[in-house]
């Protein structure tokens, strides 16, 4: 089955990032890409999303388009990133999920 | 216990023991949860509608196989995939020609563990692993499972409905996790089973054709036990249901009042069932491997083991106590600890432990009730009467309440 990961940061995970020293935050980056690195047989893809603040949403229930400055959901937690993944089952992808160094809260939606 | 009481219980008892084998048959058949649940379901409420009349035939896995077959057929008929389901049914001798239903032939028990660890799934909410738990496997009805939980038939519907995509759309596998996960995953299990026992043990003495939840959650830990037999929280629980429904019936005094611990007949006790229970729980801890519910169990027992309320090894239970608390933390056990200290120590000390929880447990009628016994010893009987109030608007479990207002009224 397919899913996607959608990787959550939180404003204290955030705050905690940019106060770690460069070689504290380079291991952290390490975790990530070696983590990457033991599942790469199960990425089929993904991206890091740049801050919420250069997002644009585009409500387009209303009659006319109206574009908007700002993410969607306004909120302390944000999607930063996500990972398009392939496994046999949703227990597959928890045990993926669970050694996650990048982001405080995963979202596992399955892909249609 | 009347006729239609035990009639009525045999029923269960007998639906239960061929509901989960049966879910496990169909399964290997259909291959698809959701299908196999329904058809379990179905084939059930047939029983209970035929078997009332009839009797319970002389074999009943082989009667609810037939039913579920019949059901499986007419679906498949009507599904796109037909040819390719049927020509399965064939194959495995499922078809309409086959005379022996094969599904008390050889479904691994451990099977019916896989159908346990998907409907107690940690993606799943917790009311739904119950009402699926108690569907699938213990082979309750709807409207069985909607009057044990005084929720409208409807909303467990819509639950089981909901849990079942969810299986199906987000990929949860049927099948034991791996070792790896087994802990937490058997934890979650082990919630569930001591939440149904919880329920139908706090529920007072409902009406003869109300489902006793407590006989399906010693059912399911039984079973358990025998397809997890080395794994020592699952005879802990198993114990623990076991050492209460031992003193079940000094529970109860005439007219269905709650009788509380002290008050309690111990004569009523079953003493030969208290030492089953206790060799259980004995053997489990040679293991080494303590967990909150062998402890639970082990207070218990202590209560269970003594003659007389006088007698109660409370320096015992406090040491427990604090065991518990150091695997697993709660304000709930810390008041029951409270308790204990009461007696081991006195009541000023209780008071004091029970002070620290205000905050905590401020919305919880124990709490209250708890204090006012400890504010009547202490000589302050009208912080005592406001605590038993305030313990009163708190709790909406009839024979709780009943307690309260005597003790207002003889307080």
């Amino acid at each position: 089955m397919k899913y996607v990961l959608l990787l959550v940061e939180t404003e204290e995970f955030a705050r905690d990032l940019a106060t770690l020293s460069p070689a504290e935050r380079d291991r952290t980056y390490q975790r990530v890409v070696d983590w990457m690195a033991t599942n790469a047989g199960k990425i089929r893809g993904g991206g890091e999303l740049a801050p919420p603040e250069t997002a644009t949403t585009v409500r387009l229930d209303h009659g006319e388009p109206v574009i908007l400055d700002g993410p969607f959901v306004d909120g302390k937690e944000v999607v930063s990133g996500y990972l398009k993944i392939e496994v046999d089952d949703l227990d597959e992808a928890l045990r993926m999920v669970r050694t996650w160094p990048g982001s405080p809260v995963v979202e596992i939606r399955p892909l249609v | 216990m009347t006729v239609t009481d035990a009639a009525h219980d045999r029923l269960a008892s007998v639906v239960r023991q061929h509901a989960g084998q049966l879910a496990v048959a169909l399964m290997r058949v259909t291959g698809d949860f959701a299908t196999a649940e329904d058809l379990v379901q179905d084939a059930v409420l047939a029983a209970l509608r035929h078997w009332p009349q009839e009797g319970i035939p002389d074999r009943p896995d082989a009667w609810l196989f037939t039913v579920a077959r019949r059901r499986a057929l007419d679906e498949f008929v009507r599904a796109d995939n037909y040819r390719a389901k049927l020509a399965q049914l064939q194959r495995l001798g499922y078809g309409d020609q086959a005379a022996e239903p094969a599904v008390s032939a050889e479904p691994a028990e451990d099977e019916r563990l896989r159908l346990i660890f998907t409907c107690c799934h940690p993606a799943l909410p917790r009311q739904a692993q119950v009402a699926l738990t108690l569907r699938v496997v213990c082979g309750l009805t709807t409207s069985q499972i909607a009057h044990a939980f005084f929720v409208h038939e409807t909303a467990i519907a819509q639950r089981i409905t909901r849990a079942k995509r969810k299986i199906a759309d987000a990929g949860i596998p049927y099948r034991v996790p791996d070792d790896d996960e087994l802990a937490p995953r058997l934890t979650e299990v082990l919630t569930v089973i001591y939440l149904l026992f919880n329920e139908g043990y706090l529920a007072t003495t409902g009406s003869p054709a109300s489902h006793d939840l407590t006989d399906d959650a010693e059912w399911l830990a039984s079973l358990l036990h025998q397809l997890m037999p080395t794994e020592p929280e699952v005879a802990g629980l198993l114990a623990l249901i076991r050492l209460h429904r031992a003193r079940a019936d000094a529970r109860f005094g005439p007219g269905g009042a709650l009788v509380l611990l002290p008050d309690q007949d111990r004569s009523l006790w079953d003493r030969d069932a208290i030492a089953d229970a206790i060799r259980l729980l004995t053997r489990a801890a040679r293991q080494q491997r303590p967990g909150p519910y062998q402890l639970q169990a082990a207070i218990v027992a202590c209560h269970a083991e003594t003659e007389r309320w006088e007698d109660t090894d409370w320096e015992q239970i406090v040491l427990l106590y604090d065991m518990l608390l150091h695997l697993a933390p709660s304000p709930v056990t810390r008041l029951h600890r409270a308790i204990a200290v009461r007696y081991a120590v006195g009541s000023q000390a209780a008071l004091a432990e029970l002070d620290e929880l205000g905050g905590v447990l401020g919305e919880y009628h124990l709490y209250h009730a708890s204090r006012a016994e400890l504010l009547r010893d202490l000589g302050h009987p009208d912080e005592a009467c406001a605590a038993d109030r305030r313990a009163l608007k708190l709790t909406a479990n009839p024979a709780e309440q009943a307690v309260l207002r005597q003790r207002l009224t003889w307080g």
